[in-house]
């Protein structure tokens, strides 16, 4: 199809390891390994290997080496490898370049640049190997004061509450719908959710009827631009559903889920006829303003008779502040940001990499701007978009997050390698694809077994620091700036963040 | 909010200072006056939790002749007479001035920096749109301003019949500056010494902080300090002292004044029990349990703290959820004792009737022709 086209991966193989075993041939979809049983020899097609490392970790002889090919070209700060290959590609087809997974250009990660603190002193850490070191986190709307009453000494709540979900750590599964991932994959972020008692967010394909009985007690629905697989038992099947406006992978562009992938059951679940495109329009084509916005809100709760809280999710743009005091404003209990390192399963190129803001900035601007408006706990700020690791979690929290969603990380616990080409359909680890032949690689019991481990390792970590911090609840961390320095930083970003610089 | 009114961004809130300190607070349940004795012996007998960087009392029942009036003590640094007569004209303009003097001092106690205190007795005067604004929302919010608006000027107290008398040096340095024990009498005495831990000390810095007549003298750090403040900034509380006790002050005030909480819920805001221990309640206390960690959850005090509040017929003691600082109770017939060290208490109540040291969160209510204390007694370590 492509022209000219250099290969991106060397794959090299030690002769006097192989055994010949095939395995490297069978497992790749990609078709790089080939077999010649007369020649006894394996034919490599370089060209066509995507550097997922899937042969390399499943030869039993350790044979095989893929590494990225360097500096073909004559090297150019400018005119990088990348930019000429796609141009090359652009010439083949007069198409859109496509990507998968999330951006990664050296757009600055604010968490590497900004340190916690802890107790030395004069006020004691705390263990949390002996002590209670607690969590466990609301997601939704909080009321401004309590009624109580006191009889005979007494206290009882007097107020009603707004419906609000508990979760046992502050981390919830990112929105990655059937259809993009496998069905293995998707059932195993559910069966872990379940088990750690947080929660899964179906994303935008529906949630099949079966998983619901099961299911909807950790799940997330999400309500997007193409209402797939939307009705009264999929809103009901849920804790918490969520307006999907946009992904920090792709602001302003909606999704396409080409014809191909749309199996039987994908189908049924998005409520589309089978083989036809999946189209998930730029906009909510109800919502062209915020009160549009409202209305859509408050349809949702009147479907569900206002037992569910409602989130609203937004990529990180420019002025992301002044959009989600207006979402908070319209009703929503949840603002989920979803910053610009956040994943896709499929995305422009142009679009992953150059619209939308880094999460560390539009989370800081967003809770101060909840907070000088005195609406803060109106509603739990949700951070999404390129968690890597308890750390970047902890210092989401400490910026003013509630929660935070969790999505490549979790796919890389399931063996994803952030290959970047979940928008081909051949992924295979058996994650982004709806191959049979590929999916059955992913047994949903060890797979969400290794995501509960994910989810538990975490959650140790988060515990050590808190503890270190002096702080036994997570709520006392929450938008608590006075544990984060930054470092490397310029003044600027420290005034957005709202951080002093270390040693400050 | 703070922030958005003083600061380009949150980054240039200035740290909070730290300290460890000795509480004492001594009341009579039937509402009798006393003087200061017992409170500055019992406050010497724990010299070593000070550092001679801050001491202060605050006595309730201290004016009976203007207690229909907001007492202001009114601190100018420096001895800013520029700034007393900002003060004076923004006070003129925003109440009616019954009675105004210095506070008079003792001249042979040298204290570092002694700034000039003087107090006024005053009564709201609202016009315009504040015509409809409560007294003491209105008191508050003209003691925020001064507090924030004007420099060198501090309001140590805004309360009716009641006073703060602090400063920087030993707090029995304090009393005899301001000679407590010969001049005044009050039913509630509560008496703070300060051991900061990273700041010299400054007269607004010290103990007791107030509002209204609220006091509250502290010892230990608050480590969600940030978030407490943030939360307390969004219903206009600003935490202009910098200090954890301020947090305390002003969560106090909004939860039992302005929300009209009972003391007893709100040591549940403080100190919450863990969610382990709320998951074994009756219905009832879950749901109730949960709202309030739920609601207030920015308004948890974490990390060490022991705490002394009092207002107007009621002396609140309290310590942090895991007990990391020490409170001890005290009683003999009405007279009441909370203080760090149970041997200060022996030390000026030979002969005491009982002593107990209530567990984390609970808290010891202490009130007018009431035998409320004793309710912490049987849940005592």
């Amino acid at each position: 199809m492509y022209d000219c086209l250099l290969p991106e991966f060397v794959v090299e193989r030690r002769e006097d390891s192989c055994i010949r075993c095939r395995v490297c041939e069978r497992q790749c979809a990609n078709e790089v390994h080939l077999y010649d049983t007369e020649l006894d020899r394996f034919f490599l097609s370089e060209k066509d290997c995507v550097g997922c490392q899937r042969c390399v970790a499943l030869c039993p002889t350790g044979a095989l080496y893929v590494h990225p090919r360097q500096a073909d070209y004559r090297p150019n700060s400018s005119w990088t490898r990348d930019k000429m290959q796609n141009l090359k590609k652009q010439a083949a087809t007069g198409g859109v370049v496509l990507t998968g997974s999330g951006n990664d250009k050296p757009i600055r990660v604010y968490w590497d640049h900004l340190l916690l603190n802890a107790s030395q002193v004069t006020n004691p850490s705390i263990d949390p190997l002996r002590e209670p070191m607690e969590l466990q986190t609301f997601l939704g709307r909080k009321p401004d004061t309590l009624k109580i009453e006191i009889s005979a000494g007494k206290a009882k709540l007097a107020s009603e509450m707004f419906p609000n979900v508990p979760v046992q750590i502050p981390l919830v599964f990112s929105a990655m719908s059937l259809g993009a991932i496998s069905y293995q994959a998707f059932k195993s972020l559910a069966m872990a959710a379940k088990e750690a008692g947080v929660l899964f967010n179906t994303g935008e394909g529906g949630l099949p009827v079966e998983m619901r009985d099961e299911y909807a007690d950790c799940a997330i629905v999400q309500c997007a631009s193409g209402r797939f697989g939307v009705d009264l038992d999929y809103l009901n099947s849920a804790r918490i559903i969520e307006i999907k406006i946009g992904q920090g992978a792709k602001p302003g562009i909606g999704g396409h889920l080409p014809g191909e992938k749309v199996s039987d059951y994908i189908a049924q679940t998005r409520m589309i006829p089978l083989g036809t495109d999946a189209l998930s329009p730029a906009p909510q084509h109800d919502i062209y303003s915020i009160e549009d916005l409202s209305m859509l809100i408050y349809a949702l709760k009147e479907a569900t008779n206002y037992t569910k809280p409602v989130s609203v999710k937004i990529a990180a743009v420019h002025n992301v502040a002044a959009i989600a005091s207006g979402i908070v404003r319209a009703g929503a209990d949840i603002v989920a940001i979803d910053g610009i390192r956040g994943g896709t399963g499929a995305a422009p190129l142009a679009t992953r990499d150059n619209v939308g803001i880094p999460l560390e900035l539009a989370l800081a601007a967003v809770d101060k701007r909840l907070r000088d408006e005195g609406i803060r706990n109106r509603c739990s700020v949700m951070a999404a978009g390129g968690i890597r690791s308890s750390a970047d979690a902890i210092k989401a929290i400490a910026l003013g997050a509630d929660g935070v969603y969790i999505g490549t990380a979790a796919l890389v616990a399931m063996g994803c390698t952030l290959c970047h080409k979940c928008y081909t359909g051949r992924c295979n680890w058996g994650i982004c694809t709806q191959d049979p032949y590929l999916t059955k690689r992913l047994n949903t019991e060890l797979t969400s077994q290794k995501l509960v481990n994910l989810l538990r390792s975490w959650s140790h970590e988060i515990q050590e620091m808190l503890g270190g911090l002096g702080v036994n609840a997570i709520e006392s961390l929450r938008g608590n700036h006075e544990h984060l320095r930054g470092v490397g930083l310029e003044e600027w970003e420290l005034n957005i963040l709202g951080v002093k610089g270390a040693g400050e | 909010m703070l922030v958005q009114k003083y600061y380009e961004s949150e980054r240039f809130v200035p740290d909070k200072e730290m300290d460890a300190c000795g509480l004492f607070g001594v009341m009579h349940t039937g509402g009798v006056r006393f003087g200061g004795r017992m409170a500055i012996d019992a406050i010497k007998n724990m010299k070593v939790r000070g550092s001679g960087l801050g001491g202060g009392f605050a006595i309730y029942g201290l004016y009976p002749k203007y207690k229909d009036y907001y007492a202001l003590h009114i601190i100018y640094q420096n001895k800013n007479l520029a700034a007393k007569k900002i003060v004076e004209t923004f006070l003129k303009k925003h109440f009616y001035v019954v009675f105004d003097e210095e506070i008079p001092t003792n001249p042979d106690i040298r204290l570092f920096a002694p700034p000039l205190a003087w107090r006024y007795f005053v009564a709201p005067q609202k016009s315009g749109v504040e015509e409809d604004v409560p007294d003491d929302e209105y008191v508050i919010s003209k003691v925020m301003y001064l507090n924030s608006e004007i420099e060198d000027a501090y309001v140590f107290s805004s309360g009716k019949d009641a006073g703060v008398f602090k400063g920087v040096g030993f707090p029995e340095e304090i009393a005899d500056y301001f000679m407590l024990e010969q001049l005044y009498e009050g039913y509630i005495w509560t008496v703070h010494s300060r051991f900061p831990t990273n700041t010299p000390g400054w007269w607004g810095g010290a103990h007791p902080l107030s509002i209204l007549d609220w006091t509250v003298v502290h010892n230990g750090e608050i480590s969600s300090y940030g978030a407490n403040r943030r939360f307390l900034e969004m219903h206009n509380y600003y935490c202009t002292l910098h200090t954890d006790t301020e947090v305390l002050a002003y969560a106090v005030d909004l939860l039992m004044r302005r929300q009209g909480l009972p003391i007893e819920v709100v040591a549940k805001i403080f100190a919450p029990p863990m969610w382990e221990a709320i998951r074994y309640m009756s219905d009832d206390d879950i749901e109730l349990y949960t709202a309030l960690r739920m609601t207030y959850a920015p308004l948890l005090m974490n990390g060490p703290f022991t705490v002394i509040v009092a207002h107007h017929n009621e002396m609140i003691g309290l310590t942090d959820r895991i007990r990391l600082r020490p409170i001890t109770a005290g009683a003999r017939g009405e007279l009441v004792f909370l203080s760090s060290e149970e041997a200060a208490i022996h030390a000026v109540c030979p002969d005491l009737e009982l002593a107990w040291t209530p567990p984390g969160g609970e808290p010891v209510v202490v009130r007018l022709h009431t035998k409320d204390h004793l309710r912490s007694l049987n849940k005592s370590i």
